[in-house]
């Protein structure tokens, strides 16, 4: 009876989660949807509490204050600027839960006691799924907090790689992969404590450890978008993994859905790429600092206009449509506060604003969005790529805010450029462009950028934010 | 076995159809709340450390636990933080 209720419960919440996330299809709907699917996970917790027979409700208890205490502390702690490494830093929390619970389900199976195991065997396919949540989830953990740090900073974000780095990662999946082996045919051993379970256990989970590392350190800057959706997808997969060793249905549909979710991520963020995952895991392209230059059209002897915020306030003040194209830039600067005020400026002289999205911009999947919503940009003026670049060529000015590579016109007709084939947003075609950029430093992919040497581009160079400013006074002057 | 793995492929179907159809605008909040999603393991720490005797596995799924509990509570909070700032042009 009370096994029936439990998963009736748990249906509802896997019910709550779909259509949670189905919420999220608009804007309008998605902040009901997110409480949908956290009154779903509410419901799948309680149950848990009621129904099963815990022997230890309090410490249980006092590990979910902890737990949200610390959750709680850190999701209002964070800055809008900070929310990718924060949201790397939950996913690793995720996949290092999914093996402990893989941990915790084998020392309970070596607890000496045959009532405790309820009557399950350790099987060969037990083996494989216990490996599995252990390995995932160990991946995702070191995995995620790598990229927290290279998206915090507190490593570099160039791509790390040495001599022999591929030949550890085989060695790793050997290790994990003997070390299933090796528990598989322990099977039939519990209860009692087995050895070779155990010492696999543990090299699966030191395997997964380095396995998680040897996965981010490669990637560099720009493509973390990609590697921090396909961390996603396995916290998920772990979960999943984790459901199939409880046997546990609440587990794995949740689990599935994350994992889909993050697949589905990853495989936009490399198309928006024209990359294979493949080759965006094998790494080394493209740092923070940027490398030499690659292939592409020589620039050497070319020059680039460079202009002044009077100038570009003229431009804007007398322009009938003008499209914002914000990147990475623009969030190191902080300078979405002050772009949205120079929108408002425009607005109110009567120019058609618009923002323009790439959907790799920034340093996760839709980062651009949500800084721009933190400054108030309406979400009706934010725009994907597909939607506007057919609106370019009936664009006055396109105005580019620390975004490098994802305008470069190279990737449309240089077959020699390393971007060639990657879909572009076509500032070009704008009647004018402008350029805002620290430098002429080339962009994350090392390449240098046909756009700026355009005849009809102009250069404002300095912080984003101090020219953005600048710009604005101007225009409200006008 | 089989029947965990059937509930895995169905999930995974239905997960694929309802999140294709999320605008990119909103990929970063799918990314936190789905997130929050797999903190569900908070479920199996439940059960697994609350229900036997054994101290090891009750420490373990202790920490497993409270890492969960970051994941879930961390998760769908900054989600929602997130999504009150998406607002329409008034």
């Amino acid at each position: 009876m009370k096994q029936n209720l439990i998963n009736i419960a748990y249906l509802v919440s896997g019910i709550m989660f779909i259509y949670g996330l189905k919420h999220l299809q608009s804007p309008a709907t998605a902040r009901k949807g997110n409480q949908l699917a956290a009154i779903g996970m509410l419901v799948a917790i309680v149950a848990t509490l009621f129904f099963k027979e815990l022997l230890t409700p309090v410490q249980m208890l006092l590990g979910v204050i902890i737990g949200a205490g610390i959750g709680v502390f850190l999701a209002r702690k964070v800055e809008m600027t900070g929310m990718p490494e924060l949201v790397a830093a939950f996913n690793g929390f995720g996949g290092v839960a999914s093996a402990l619970v893989a941990g915790a389900e084998i020392a309970r199976l070596m607890a000496h006691n045959a009532a405790d195991t309820g009557g399950n065997e350790f099987t060969a396919v037990s083996a494989i799924t216990i490996s599995l949540s252990i390995l995932i989830g160990m991946i995702t953990f070191t995995g995620s907090f790598v990229a927290f740090g290279k998206l915090s900073e507190r490593i570099s974000g160039n791509p790390i790689s040495f001599i022999g780095m591929r030949l550890i990662t085989i060695v790793f999946l050997l290790t994990a992969v003997g070390a299933t082996i090796w528990m598989a045919m322990e099977s039939g051993a519990f209860p009692g404590i087995n050895e070779p379970i155990l010492y696999g256990a543990i090299a699966l989970a030191v395997a997964g450890a380095f396995l998680g590392v040897l996965l981010v350190i490669p990637i560099g800057g720009a493509d973390m978008p990609v590697v921090v959706a396909l961390l996603n997808s396995y916290s998920g997969l772990a979960a999943a993994a984790t459901g199939f060793v409880l046997n546990n249905n609440a587990l794995i549909i949740s689990g599935a859905l994350v994992g889909a979710s993050g697949l589905i991520l990853t495989n936009i963020m490399c198309v928006a790429m024209n990359r294979s995952l493949l080759n965006v895991l094998i790494g080394g392209f493209g740092g923070d600092s940027g490398g030499p230059e690659g292939g592409g059209t020589s620039t050497a002897g070319m020059t680039v206009n460079s202009t002044s915020p009077e100038d570009v306030a003229i431009l804007l003040s007398y322009a009938t449509k003008v499209i914002f194209v914000p990147g990475y830039g623009m969030a190191v600067a902080q300078a979405q506060h002050a772009v949205r005020e120079l929108s408002e400026e425009l607005a109110k002289k009567g120019v058609d604003v618009k923002f323009a999205v790439h959907p790799v911009a920034g340093r996760m999947p839709g980062h651009m969005n949500v800084l721009l919503a933190e400054a108030n940009v309406p979400y009706d003026q934010l725009f994907e790529m597909d939607e506007i670049n057919a609106e370019f060529d009936t664009t006055d000015v396109a105005v580019v805010i620390g975004a490098n590579d994802v305008v470069n016109p190279a990737a449309r007709h240089d077959k020699s450029s390393p971007i060639y084939g990657m879909p572009i947003l076509n500032v070009d075609k704008a009647a004018t462009s402008i350029v805002l950029k620290r430098s002429m430093r080339p962009g994350y992919a090392g390449i240098d950028n046909e756009l700026f040497y355009n005849s009809n581009n102009q250069m404002l160079f300095g912080d984003a934010k101090a020219s953005i400013s600048a710009v604005t006074n101007e225009v409200k002057q006008l | 076995m089989l029947e965990n793995l059937i509930v895995f492929i169905l999930a995974s179907i239905i997960g694929s159809e309802v999140i294709s159809k999320v605008p990119a605008m909103l990929h970063t909040p799918l990314m936190s709340g789905s997130n929050a999603i797999s903190g569900i393991t908070i479920v199996g720490a439940l059960i697994v450390a609350g229900m036997v005797g054994d101290v090891w596995a009750m420490w373990i799924g202790f920490a497993a636990v409270i890492v969960a509990t970051i994941n879930v509570v961390g998760g769908f909070l900054v989600t929602d933080r997130m999504l009150q700032m998406f607002k329409k042009k008034d």
